[in-house]
């Protein structure tokens, strides 16, 4: 049988000495009575071969030979064949949580140093080990708020991605939470921040905005955050870590927290998980931070080691009372972080952040040059931006998709009022020539 | 072992990007760009691998040794599952995709695994439906009270706020039902570690929403009371939820689904191979009766009658998203892959093999180490560490001489009912000849312990670190290397 190694004569010899003359009778002694179920719709057992023809013949029904302009907070950057082989590593991804530091030393290092990334990246002082994905870390976000102030509101930028907002809703539902969502103008994408400041009260525990925002926007926040911080709520920022790049960050701003889908640092997009959320706040806070968090301290010889800490803070000792009931942090797609950030390096990622701004740039200025399409917005992004086209973006996109391009995200699905807007993001991977085939195809499908 | 930071040298760098090939030209201002680089490593393609190899080094895991971690099932991975997972088709697959216009006929092959893994999970837990969507076991167990909170409030019954947890639980449990805006009473356990049916009765009224139940329960034994649990639950207005953490003790011989649960998550990451990961990304689906289908949260694969198939998001009572897409779905894909090779004759023989490896083990070492709950276990068996905490060894000890010796420790301090817990799984992935080593090793820690105590109380010695001091790590925060 694959993958059970016990022979015949070895579970002869173990009922044995269990006293049992067969496995009925063990099944019997441990409580388990009424009779094996079919199972009628398990298939029979295929060979190794078999499945894997069988999972090629599945995975060549997907239309991955698409030139891809979808992004919407998911991206298709370059992943360095080394980050595979380093996660790769076996004694990474059969291990446990490092519940036994001794024996793990070699995962909580790496968390250790995937939480210094994070800190630089964000210029921020404290991060965690990784929470499941940037939505579910938002929420976190909120809820930590809360325990913080001690009031029950988030003021939620309606540029914040609906895929977070709806999540949000779903975990506040039986919270008694209020969620303010600040709608944005259909003819801008800017977070509408006056608006947002506007709507923060002595009810408020926090302003949720994202950056870029949904739209790909860049923003300036630091007037914004002192306005909230003056109201003595919390300011939250979700970022794209790749864009932190090149921009301005977070914690320059004066962010208290800031989390993020952190997918784009390695991780394949694998059809929308295992993805990867981060979480970094201001040190006075972190006390009320969830998830796994390592440390570094000193042996019983005085010699360097890490260890998981604040462990006060989590479900398996505070239980109903804890920060979060998350146990598992993300800890391989941590992992593929920092391998990923370790193979490009400081210049490298300066790189991918300059590619990225300058393909994006390039490609929408082509766009804008084609008859009927029109510039939504404000003129500050990274590598993703919105254009007005001239009827339903989605039909559109539809059409797209038979000359071999994912042209990217209509922004309809998200909003109403924008049914003739589309979302485009260009990565380092799309080059010059499927930039201009994009454009041309773009062109045929409006007007020939 | 020096940071990964500390290596290397200012102005070296190992990536091979595509070189810029339009002008360079972007649309932010300076005054929006950072000042600084992020300080990222700056070192060569060979020093990473080399970093990472040692790393790895420093570690234990199933593939390097014995890891008998009790309520974790830590069987073997099979490297076929990494495979597929790695195949283009899969791994390059924007979640996106199936949103655009006509975008469905663009993942039929993913949506296919995401429906098929559904349909045999349902199958094997004697459930209606399952989501795939939640991204952990936690994740799982938080979708499952939700689900029994919207059930309650879809009937009107706003008054259900109690979720009853057995003192045995894992504190996933109370803190997922507090996250779903529920308080906790706690069921104690009787003489024999099931629940106390007597107390439960006592605890049910109009106001209990659900149960929270471990099966098999935390001490690795099968709660002989657990289909009359359910129905005095039932008869009480309430749900039954089982935290499925243990499937790997009954896959394929026993339906949760048959019994009376109404709702209950799996651990892909347990009894369906996928890896650990060093502590995630798991993977939690969430299989309920026909009454819970309506509150799934959305989305759902189905399939249409002419083959193809869709996502469908329209449901009026759904909890709404609890992921962001469709669930992790590379893990979702290893356990396919898992189901396929074994196939109904070899599920079967997975519970059969791990229980009775874990009885195995616990006849053998009986006569060395106390039960507090004997008889016979599941799929793992708990002992006690109180004959050797006399001589001043405590479980947490015992762990380290195994580390010493070349095996992963079990689950020490839980369940929190039991006294210097010793949780021992040894799945049905290892063999005789590693069990009986195993099995060798403990007779020799326990007799050490009586002739020797300080032999044990010193260890760790062969690990690159020795015990650490964990209150200075509390104390003297520090968390990152800063720039």
């Amino acid at each position: 049988m694959p993958y059970i190694p016990n022979t015949d004569a070895d579970r002869k010899e173990m009922l044995e000495a269990a006293d049992c003359k067969s496995i009925a009778e063990l099944w019997q002694k441990a409580q388990i009575r009424t009779a094996p179920p079919a199972l009628e719709h398990i298939p029979a057992g295929m060979s190794e071969y078999e499945v894997t023809r069988h999972l090629s013949s599945l995975a060549s029904q997907n239309a991955i030979h698409l030139v891809n302009f979808v992004g919407s907070g998911y991206y298709d950057h370059l992943i360095p064949a080394a980050v595979g082989t380093m996660v790769g590593r076996s004694e990474f991804y059969t291990a446990y949580t490092p519940y036994q530091p001794e024996a793990s030393q070699g995962t909580l290092q790496a968390i250790y140093e995937y939480q210094s990334a994070i800190c630089r990246l964000t210029s921020m002082p404290m991060s965690n080990a990784s929470l499941y994905d940037g939505g579910t870390a938002l929420f976190e976000a909120i809820m930590m708020a809360v325990r913080i102030t001690n009031r029950r509101q988030a003021v939620i930028s309606g540029a914040v991605s609906p895929i977070f907002r709806e999540m949000i809703k779903c975990y506040s539902s039986n919270l008694d939470i209020e969620l303010v969502v600040v709608p944005v103008n259909a003819s801008k994408t800017d977070s509408s921040q006056d608006a947002l400041v506007e709507a923060v009260s002595d009810k408020t525990a926090c302003v949720i905005v994202q950056y870029p925002n949904v739209f790909g926007t860049v923003e300036e926040w630091s007037e914004t955050v002192e306005k909230v911080h003056a109201k003595k709520a919390i300011a939250v920022c979700s970022a794209y870590p790749i864009a932190l790049a090149m921009l301005k960050t977070p914690g320059e701003m004066g962010f208290d927290i800031v989390t993020g889908e952190g997918q784009s640092l390695g991780i394949p997009l694998s059809f929308g998980g295992p993805y990867l959320g981060f979480m970094a706040v201001r040190e006075k806070l972190v006390r009320k931070m969830p998830g796994r968090i390592v440390g570094r301290t000193v042996d019983l010889d005085g010699k360097p080691g890490f260890v998981l800490t604040l462990q006060a803070r989590e479900q398996h000792i505070r239980r109903e009372h804890a920060m979060s009931n998350i146990c598992s942090n993300e800890s391989l797609c941590a992992l593929t972080a920092l391998a990923y950030l370790t193979c490009i390096g400081k210049e490298g990622l300066l790189q991918v952040g300059n590619l990225c701004a300058a393909k994006a740039n390039f490609a929408r200025d082509l766009l804008l040059q084609i008859k009927g399409i029109e510039p939504v917005g404000e003129k500050a992004f990274f590598n993703e931006f919105v254009i007005k086209l001239p009827g339903d973006s989605s039909e559109i996109v539809g059409k797209m998709i038979d000359k071999g391009f994912a042209a990217g995200f209509p922004l309809g699905r998200y909003y109403h009022d924008r049914k003739n807007q589309l979302l485009v993001a260009v990565t380092e991977k799309r080059t010059r020539e499927e930039i201009k085939a994009f454009a041309n195809a773009m062109e045929a499908v409006l007007w020939s | 072992m020096e940071l990964i930071y500390s290596k290397g040298k200012s102005g070296r760098h190992g990536s091979s990007l595509p070189k810029l090939d339009v002008p360079d030209a972007n649309s932010i201002p300076d005054s929006l760009k950072r000042k600084k680089a992020a300080q990222m490593p700056e070192v060569s393609e060979l020093e990473a691998v080399r970093h990472f190899t040692l790393l790895s080094r420093k570690n234990m895991g199933i593939d390097s040794t014995f890891y008998p971690l009790g309520s974790c099932t830590m069987k073997y991975n099979p490297k076929v599952n990494e495979k597929i997972a790695a195949m283009p088709g899969f791994a390059d697959l924007h979640p996106l995709l199936p949103q655009l216009r006509r975008g469905g006929a663009l993942t039929q092959g993913a949506l296919a695994v995401i429906y098929e893994t559904e349909r045999m999970l349902s199958e094997l837990l004697g459930f209606s439906q399952t989501t795939m969507q939640p991204l952990a076991g936690a994740h799982g167990e938080l979708t499952g009270v939700m689900l029994i909170a919207a059930y309650h409030k879809a009937h009107g019954d706003k008054k259900r706020k109690i979720m009853l947890i057995p003192d045995a639980a894992h504190g996933t449990n109370p803190a997922s039902a507090a996250m779903a805006g529920f308080d906790t009473v706690t069921i104690p356990s009787d003489p024999d570690g099931n629940v106390d049916l007597d107390a439960l009765k006592k605890e049910l009224n109009e106001n209990v929403a659900g149960i929270m139940l471990t099966c098999p329960n935390t001490l690795g034994m099968f709660d002989k009371n657990v289909k009359e649990i359910c129905d005095l639950v039932h008869k009480a207005g309430a749900l039954a939820y089982c935290d499925g953490a243990n499937f790997n003790a009954i896959i394929g011989r026993l339906r949760p689904g048959d019994i009376g649960f109404d709702v209950m998550h799996v651990n892909l990451h347990k009894t369906f191979s996928t890896p650990h990961g060093a502590g995630g990304p798991g993977s939690g689906p969430v299989g309920v009766c026909e009454k819970l289908v309506p509150y799934l949260p959305v989305s759902c694969v189905v399939k249409r009658s002419d083959g193809t198939y869709a996502l469908e998001y329209h449901h009026k009572e759904s909890i709404g998203y609890i992921a962001p897409f469709y669930g992790n779905f590379g893990i979702i894909l290893r356990a396919y892959a898992y189901l396929l090779v074994l196939g109904r004759e070899g599920i079967v023989k997975v519970s059969e093999n791990a229980v009775l490896n874990a009885n195995y083990i616990r006849v053998k070492l009986l006569p060395y180490y106390d039960q507090q709950y004997p008889g016979y276990c599941m799929h793992e068996c708990v002992f006690s560490a109180t004959r050797q905490t006399e001589k001043g060894v405590h479980a947490l000890d015992i762990a380290k001489a195994l580390i010493d010796r070349g095996i992963h420790p079990p689950t020490i301090y839980f369940p929190l009912i039991v006294k210097e817990a010793i949780m021992i799984e040894p799945t049905e992935t290892e063999s005789k000849e590693d069990i009986d080593k195993f099995i060798q090793v403990m007779i020799d820690i326990a007799k050490l312990a009586d002739s020797n105590p300080d032999a044990i109380t010193v260890c760790p010695l062969t690990t690159p670190v020795k015990r650490l001091d964990e209150t200075q790590a509390a104390r003297k925060l520090d968390l990152a290397s800063l720039e």
